[in-house]
């Protein structure tokens, strides 16, 4: 091969990983704007009168901004109080869950007892069970104990601690290292003790990560909410969103307005806390 | 001199181990203590309800009067008479077209994203963006693009060129429209997975392939394919777990119609369980179809095991 040759052959090269960078960008940008647009028409009707929504060619900007959308929705319908249920329900659940798991997990990971890992496989293989077997008889279960209506069965079971909580957190436990637990014991620190001077500190961001995906899951659940909460003044945001269905028919107006406020503390959540949130979906997506 | 030596230090040892045995026995209750809630937590949120719903799945039991064992009419039901049942569950693998749709186009997103790229987290951020967003939100978000005549989608159509089916009142178009809503929401957690499965292959192979001067598209095929099955295997399993008990979304976008062409069999469970009151019907439907759940993961596994390299 030539000098000459050669230099032609890089060049050409050159060229086509140019070309290949090229395409991979249109690609990209039309695959985020596939993905943003939704969105962007989501808050640019939220903000429009309703004789703008209806028009055509559609404005993506709106030419007037109102607010009475926004202000409607949050003087006529139950979304504050919706809100604050929710927060009820998902803290005191998610702090006390997210305890037991890693009490549990601590237990998993560091401790040694007969039959540890055969228990620990059990509750994993638990996970496999279709969730939708337990739908109907739980429902059955918690109107004997008299709880329908009341926010206990979306709060009780999840405060013994979820597997799968318990299954994140024992994979960062076990990274944390023994000697140290060896050497809090001869300290004579009890096991108590150990986890919560040692295993919480240590696991700090594996606790944050979970801790911020058990207040997602709670906040987002439309399921459970539906069907164990009947009187509006119970309702969660996620239902009173829901009933805006029916409600506002085709005000979309309203509609996208109500989207927007129970969409925007979850957004600021995640750009806050974006690391967190694609770890901990990721692993235990990745290992489950 | 040495076994006495050897004699001390036996008793030596005998001692810790006596003191080790109740250290042993200290860390055992512990141990057992701290792992009890989530075990106890499923024993009783799980393990005796399912088992209370296999007996209920042979009665009849509408909440108010006492349960009447009924031996196998809701299965036999379920099977030969109820034809609606059977829709419910072509509706449902209908709408698991988009599974195989929404990995492929995940993986395309996810190679775009693996190279040396501006704005990377820019376009992860977009991608995940829906991942996090409430079916609520979403999915009444999705039922305003559908709009037949002022929805963007449909407006984006006329702009081509394309005059748009009324998406969600036509019994043909309501399930494809559930399907590009499904893919449009699962992009972003199947790309971060397969980036992830990306940055993992061995880079080595990579370049032996290019010194046998191996071209773009035998690379992806011979290299990049296997090295990333676990990940599809995996994608395959949840996604499939997860499109079979999907309903929510439905619930919300079309209530399951025009004419049940939207309804899943989950939803139709829950129809049964909760509008017409018909909890044994239902129990016998969830026993069913966490069966045929179950059956898809074993098959899953056995096939997996021939092409995915782990």
């Amino acid at each position: 091969m030539s000098a000459n040759n050669r230099t032609a052959w890089h060049q050409s090269k050159q060229k086509l990983a140019l070309i290949k960078k090229l395409f991979s960008y249109i690609f990209l940008i039309i695959g985020a704007l596939v993905m943003c647009v939704p969105f962007f028409w989501m808050l640019s009707t939220s903000l429009k009168p309703p004789g703008a929504i209806f028009k055509l060619p559609p404005q993506f900007i709106p030419e007037e901004i109102i607010w009475e959308n926004y202000i409607r929705v949050f003087t006529e319908s139950d979304i504050i109080r919706g809100f604050v249920n929710t927060l009820i329900i998902i803290i005191p659940a998610t702090a006390v869950g997210l305890f037991a798991a890693a009490l549990a997990a601590f237990g998993f990971a560091k401790l040694n007892y007969p039959g540890r890992d055969k228990i620990f496989f059990c509750l994993i293989a638990t996970m496999m069970l279709p969730g939708i077997v337990t739908m109907v008889p739980q429902f059955i279960v918690f109107r004997d104990l008299g709880w329908l209506d009341t926010f206990k069965p979306l709060m009780i079971p999840a405060m013994f601690g979820v597997p799968i909580a318990v299954f994140f957190l024992r994979q960062f436990f076990m990274t944390i290292p023994t000697d140290l637990i060896d050497a809090a014991k001869i300290d004579g620190l009890s096991y108590f003790g150990i986890f919560l001077k040692i295993i919480v500190p240590l696991g700090r961001p594996a606790l944050v990560t979970q801790g911020i995906l058990g207040l997602l899951a709670g906040y987002n659940d439309f399921m459970g909410p539906l069907i164990y909460l009947n009187s509006p003044e119970n309702f969660t945001l996620q239902l009173v969103l829901a009933s805006f269905r029916g409600y506002y028919t085709s005000e979309w107006g309203l509609i996208m307005a109500g989207s927007v406020i129970a969409l925007v503390p979850t957004v600021i959540a995640f750009f806050f806390a974006q690391k967190q949130f694609i770890e901990g979906i990721t692993m235990t997506g990745l290992k489950g | 001199m040495s076994s006495e030596i050897a004699r001390n230090t036996s008793i030596e040892a005998e001692k810790v181990a006596v003191k080790k045995k109740r250290k042993i026995k200290k860390e055992y209750i512990w141990g057992y203590l701290f792992i009890a809630p989530p075990i106890l937590g499923f024993i009783l949120f799980a393990l005796i309800p399912m088992l209370f719903s296999v007996y209920i799945s042979f009665t009849q039991f509408d909440l108010y009067n006492p349960a009447q064992f009924t031996g196998l009419e809701n299965y036999h039901r379920l099977f030969f008479e109820d034809e609606l049942f059977w829709k419910t569950i072509f509706n449902t693998l209908y709408a698991a077209v988009g599974i195989p749709l929404g990995m492929a186009a995940s993986l395309l997103i996810a190679i775009g994203l693996n190279q040396k790229i501006k704005g990377i987290s820019l376009f992860r951020t977009a991608f995940f963006l829906p991942t996090v967003c409430s079916v609520v939100a979403i999915t009444l978000l999705w039922r305003w693009i559908f709009n037949s005549d002022y929805g963007l989608l449909n407006i984006f159509l006329e702009s081509v060129g394309i005059t748009g089916p009324p998406w969600l009142s036509s019994e043909t178009w309501a399930m494809p429209a559930m399907i590009i809503q499904g893919v449009w929401g699962g992009l972003g957690l199947n790309m971060i997975l397969y980036l992830a499965a990306l940055q993992s292959v061995n880079p080595a192979l990579y370049e032996a392939a290019d010194i046998d001067g191996a071209n773009a598209w035998q690379k992806f095929r011979h290299i990049t394919l296997p090295s990333i099955s676990p990940t599809t295997f995996f994608i395959l399993i949840t996604s499939t777990i997860t499109a079979l008990q999907d309903f929510q979304r439905f619930m919300i976008m079309t209530e399951g119609g025009p004419n049940y062409s939207t309804t899943t069999v989950v939803y139709y469970l829950f129809l049964n369980a909760f509008r017409y009151m018909e909890m044994g019907y239902a129990s016998a439907m969830a026993w069913v179809l966490g069966i045929i759940i179950l059956i898809i993961t074993i098959i899953n596994f056995k096939v997996g095991k021939k092409w995915v390299h782990y």
